[in-house]
């Protein structure tokens, strides 16, 4: 009932299900961070007329990340592991009309959705992926992501992590993503640009966003206070303008390069598909 | 739908060549479908295809795998000059869950696969389940486990389709024994998908998916299509509140409903219950929506089950052509032997099964190690019923079956 008197006075309390709240989310967990940066975006362009909110459709698979579109006051799927790329493309290629912004962290989305990540970014299909990348799988109590760095002890590495991390950027990159952009919690106000600039775009679009997850992955590396993590997630994070594919770096020894990688104005594939079904 | 006369004639005629005309050379009198003649000569896979098409498809995601893939191309080439999209994904599991969220965009979406594929998709088989998601997944059997026989037939997957993901659920499955029925059942599956929200398997096989007969084909209006109930525009819905017969409208995407399609256990808002009663409440009324309709999801065909009759032949699928065929012939010989044809392998009807035959000896024949038997045992406790598998890469032939039959006679 605490929460029913906070209605009036959020201005972004229109784009959550206030009768879900508090969310599930711990103490520290940069999440919270993330999606209140997208909504102002999100915000921004349903005020400017160039997104319906009846035409979003949110759509996740399992993790923190995806626990998501459990809150957002929209159309939305909550789907099953690794999958939510895969379901997005059915319900882009089924009607064009719909925004689908598919949410989730790094292992829903680059560990077993690989090889849906892949394909999407190759098709430059018509969807924006948010990755929340925390190195860790949280929601199972952590064990080791596909982004969790070389040496690092997890409840399933108990000798410390033997495999080097997927750089994520990189791969997505290589691919024929229109857009690939890094933003770090740390600096929400890049969350918010990237996202209020791929919300204005067609073709597949995919923002990591670098998230601190005190309570599992702090836990790990000696990092348990929430304030403690996020300055030394702040620490390491550089922002770079016109950066290459090359400077994508993301190492806890040598730093965190966000900014925008790739911004291209490619034929989208529901372009490509029109063209192609018209002949 | 063609009646069962019809069907049998067909069969009849085709049969009593000799079974070897049942893998005919394709004709030359393959016709258009878009002529003004809606009598054609086609496949199993194609005839599968043009069910879909004339139920409403407008989306298939697929990936290909033998004996399944003419179904996919057949309709990459049609699908689009009728405003539907085909696509190959990645793999199985990429299809179905693109076909889930297709269905949710507001479309009749369906994927087909072999076993290998289907064993992939069960996961996302619960997820439609939870959703209640209207999709249709073809599975044509070919022999297993693994990578077993790619080109050949079998019926093995049987109870696969019956529990193919974790949970507890069902799943309507129908199987057809010729190429009309391929057509007929596919329609079928869209529209028992669509009545109960609710995937929908086909088990059809690499017999049936190569086999080329005649077929009718039907226009709109011609044959009953039905199609799921959607709330008003601007309605406030709760998206998994039940009307009467417990299937809830379907708030699909983009009508401003903000649904949540959720794979937890939910409530009717959709929202995570986990809880005894939610659970329960969930899980027992998409259990009686399925079984409320029984009457019309379960579906056979009885052959000489009025008269009195020592045994009863029960098959189905591609194994049944042979198995009617070898009925007629034990006939002839004087044997008082009738024959129940199963088209819905599940959910079972026990009660309309039992009033369907009064035979007190009951033989399975099926091409696989002996599966639907169980459920006929216990479906006829007070009779004799008997497993006679065939373990058959083709189509067993009538000295097969004859064969397996006679160890029971």
């Amino acid at each position: 009932m605490a929460v029913k008197s906070l209605e009036t006075i959020h201005p972004l309390d229109r784009h959550l299900r206030l009768d879900r709240l508090p969310t599930m989310y711990c103490p520290g967990c940069g999440i919270g961070i993330a999606l209140g940066a997208m909504f102002r975006a999100l915000d921004r362009r349903i005020r400017e007329g160039v997104i319906d909110p009846h035409k979003v459709v949110w759509v996740g698979g399992i993790g923190c990340s995806s626990r998501a579109t459990l809150y957002v006051n929209y159309d939305a799927a909550h789907v099953i592991h690794g999958r939510a790329i895969a379901f997005a493309t059915g319900v882009v290629l089924s009607n064009p009309e719909l925004k689908v912004i598919v949410i989730g962290g790094d292992g829903d989305i680059a560990g077993i959705g690989g090889n849906h990540l892949i394909h999407a970014a190759k098709r430059n299909i018509d969807m924006i992926v948010v990755m929340i990348t925390n190195f860790v799988y949280a929601m199972t109590g952590g064990q080791v992501a596909p982004t969790t760095p070389v040496g690092v002890k997890t409840t399933t590495t108990p000798y410390g992590n033997p495999e080097p991390p997927l750089n994520v950027i990189k791969l997505v990159a290589s691919l024929n993503a229109n857009y690939v952009a890094r933003a770090s919690i740390t600096t929400p106000h890049y969350i918010e640009n990237f996202f209020y600039k791929a919300l204005g775009m067609k073709g597949f679009r995919f923002i990591e966003i670098i998230s601190t997850c005190p309570e599992v992955y702090g836990r790990h590396i000696g990092l348990r206070d929430p304030v403690e993590m996020y300055n030394a997630l702040k620490k390491r994070v550089k922002y770079k303008q016109k950066v290459s594919i090359e400077e994508a770096n993301i190492s806890w020894e040598e730093g965190i390069v966000i900014g925008e990688f790739v911004e291209r104005n490619e034929p989208s594939y529901l372009e490509l598909l029109g063209k192609v079904y018209t002949k | 739908m063609a009646t069962t006369r019809q069907t049998h004639l067909i069969l009849k005629s085709v049969l009593a060549v000799d079974s070897a005309s049942i893998t005919a050379p394709i004709s030359q009198y393959l016709l258009k479908r878009w002529g003004s003649v809606k009598r054609t000569f086609t496949s199993g896979n194609i005839a599968v295809a043009e069910g879909a098409i004339t139920a409403g498809l407008k989306f298939y995601a697929g990936y290909p795998i033998t004996p399944s893939s003419e179904i996919m191309e057949y309709l990459a080439e049609k699908l689009p000059k009728l405003g539907g999209v085909v696509i190959q994904m990645e793999d199985e599991i990429a299809s179905i869950n693109a076909v889930i969220g297709a269905s949710w965009a507001g479309v009749k979406a369906m994927t087909a696969t072999s076993g290998p594929g289907f064993s992939l998709m069960a996961e996302a088989m619960g997820l439609a389940v939870i959703t209640e998601t209207p999709i249709v997944v073809v599975n044509v059997m070919r022999a297993g486990p693994s990578t077993g026989v790619p080109t050949k037939t079998s019926q093995s997957d049987v109870l696969q389709a019956r529990w193919l993901a974790h949970g507890d659920y069902i799943i309507p499955c129908y199987a057809p024994w010729s190429v009309q029925e391929a057509y007929d059942l596919t329609i079928k599956a869209f529209n028992t998908a669509e009545l109960l929200r609710t995937p929908v398997v086909l088990l059809s096989d690499a017999v049936i998916a190569h086999l080329w007969e005649p077929l009718t084909i039907y226009d709109e209006g011609e044959v009953t299509i039905i199609n799921r109930k959607v709330p008003k525009t601007g309605e406030k819905v709760l998206p998994y509140k039940p009307d009467p017969d417990l299937v809830p409208p379907m708030p699909v995407f983009g009508k401003g409903f903000k649904t949540l399609v959720e794979s937890l256990i939910h409530d009717e808002r959709g929202y995570y219950a986990p809880r005894d009663d939610s659970y329960k409440a969930l899980l027992m009324r998409l259990h009686l929506k399925i079984l409320k309709r029984l009457d019309y999801i379960f579906d056979y065909e009885a052959y000489y089950c009025d008269e009195e009759c020592e045994y009863a032949v029960v098959s189905y699928g591609s194994t049944a052509r042979v198995a009617y065929l070898a009925t007629l012939e034990l006939r002839k010989r004087g044997y008082k032997v009738c024959m129940l044809r199963l088209k819905t392998l599940w959910p079972l009807d026990a009660e309309r099964l039992r009033k369907a035959c009064r035979a007190s000896k009951i033989i399975v024949v099926e091409n696989n190690i002996g599966k639907i038997y169980m459920d006929i045992d216990r479906i006829y406790k007070d009779r004799e019923v008997y497993s006679a598998p065939l373990l058959s890469l083709e189509l067993p032939s009538l000295r097969e079956v004859m064969e397996v039959i006679s160890t029971w006679l």
